[in-house]
């Protein structure tokens, strides 16, 4: 086996193809997951209606269909577009929700690297999206795209701050920023001393878990915050002049964060994969359908959101932001550090 | 190589395989898409109208001034995660410290807000 600087490369790559075939797998699946439960029939069930039900058992395979639809669809370039700019913006997109999968645990051993910065990196990679909704609605020489395009970036400054600060309590907490050393502090803790089911951080951090709720629903343009694509101002905001496979992309990048952000909200305040008294095999086996169950329940919030709320102001949402969340979150920091250093 | 740098050769790793996924799809797609030309689809929609003027009209960024208050804030952020991991370490000085930090900060954002800089312009 080649050695280089003394580390076994082949069993790396080995391992590394596998965890990129995994997560290839991961993003469609946790997209389509998320869209058939949620958008179609939750959202259905919600407005007294059936939904898709022809496709499949009880309309399961739609999305299916949907995607084998797009495929077949002309790939348009409008005209006047930057077209080098246009065809990178989705790519720019599914990166973003691609590197936001290489932190997040599912197990012991079943994480793809357990980076020091873990959520760091993990809040910076998804802000790479904005970029790629930036260069979308530029290049498409579309007015409704650039209005869109300009409003995303506008959510991205009004609703980063909440974002990173709410996930500062957690880290005071937990004293490490990796995803794995978040989910050990949980199974480590304590409750007024009963240790039975560690000490989920969404005790301790409730506000903490209430502004990641409603930032992370900004960053992933859900209703209320869904202006960037406001259907009924501007068709479809930055993705307009978007044809087939290019559209996809967007859906998956969407859908596929949607999972990624339901499962950092999972890891750092419900848990993560840790089952009490479970550990080794068994926990890599109980990790992912645990981690799951709880992706479906922050979900379930995000899309709840999404079904109730009527669309907020452009004004409303800036002031939402800058007046409320950011000084409850800078109020929460202080009290989390008062109390770690007095306990 | 450091298990520090392996980490995030996966990193780069997961880069190119995004993108090298999404150029194979995308050349997959074009064995099944058809191409039928036609001038009429390569204008730039607006509701079925003929545009009007060119797609990067000027627009008013409304929220320019948010966004040198964000500057401020995103920098501060950088600088509460390593206090933040340390802090049981750092102990009381660190805390106080911190404090101060983060409520001369909020003074900012205080005196922003009564200099009516978060208001919709």
């Amino acid at each position: 086996m080649p050695l280089i600087l003394g580390v076994d490369l082949s069993a790396y790559w080995a391992t590394t193809l596998l965890k990129v075939l995994v997560v290839l797998g991961l993003i469609p699946a946790g997209a389509i997951i998320l869209g058939y439960v949620f958008l179609l029939k939750m959202m259905s069930h919600m407005q007294s209606r059936l939904g898709p039900m022809e496709a499949g058992p009880h309309g399961s395979l739609q999305l299916v269909a949907d995607g084998l639809k797009f495929i077949q669809k002309e790939d348009i370039f409008p005209e006047r577009s930057d077209r080098f700019v246009f065809a990178a913006a989705p790519i720019v997109v599914l990166l973003s929700t691609f590197l936001l999968y290489i932190v997040i645990p599912a197990g012991p051993r079943l994480i793809v690297e357990d980076l020091d910065t873990g959520i760091f990196f993990a809040l910076a990679v998804s802000s790479l999206s904005v970029l790629g909704i930036l260069m979308a609605g530029w290049a498409s020489a579309n007015k409704y795209s650039l209005i869109g395009a300009l409003r995303a970036a506008g959510q991205l400054i009004a609703y980063e701050l909440p974002l990173i600060l709410a996930v500062v309590g957690v880290v005071i907490q937990a004293g490490t920023m990796s995803l794995q050393g978040i989910v050990m502090a949980q199974a480590e803790g304590e409750i007024f001393g009963v240790g039975i089911i560690g000490n989920p951080f969404i005790f301790t951090q409730l506000i903490g878990f209430m502004l990641f709720l409603v930032a992370a629903q900004a960053e992933l343009t859900q209703a209320p915050f869904d202006m960037p694509v406001a259907e009924s101002e501007l068709v479809a905001g930055f993705m307009t002049e978007y044809t087939g496979f290019r559209f996809l992309f967007f859906f998956m990048g969407e859908f596929g964060t949607a999972f990624a952000f339901s499962a950092i909200g999972a890891t750092l305040f419900l848990g993560g994969w840790y089952v009490p008294g479970v550990e080794g095999t068994l926990a890599d086996v109980l990790g992912p359908l645990v981690l799951g169950a709880k992706i479906m329940a922050v979900a379930f919030f995000i899309f709840w959101f999404r079904f109730s709320y009527p669309r907020l102001r452009e004004d409303q949402l800036q002031a939402f932001a800058w007046k409320l969340l950011i000084p409850l979150a800078l109020v929460n920091i202080a009290v989390t550090g008062v109390l770690k250093v007095a306990f | 190589m450091s298990a520090f740098l392996r980490g995030y050769l996966s990193v780069l790793v997961f880069g190119f395989a995004a993108v090298a996924m999404v150029g194979a799809m995308l050349g997959a797609g074009r064995l099944l898409r058809p191409s039928r030309p036609q001038p009429q689809k390569y204008i730039a929609y607006e509701s079925g109208v003929d545009p009007v003027g060119t797609g990067w009209s000027q627009s008013q960024v409304r929220y320019y001034i948010f966004a040198l208050l964000f500057v401020m804030f995103d920098v501060e952020a950088v600088f509460i995660f390593p206090w933040a991991i340390r802090l049981e370490a750092l102990g009381i000085f660190g805390l106080v410290e911190m404090l101060i930090f983060i409520v001369i900060l909020a003074l900012g954002l205080v005196y922003a807000w009564r200099k009516g800089v978060l208001r919709w312009v």
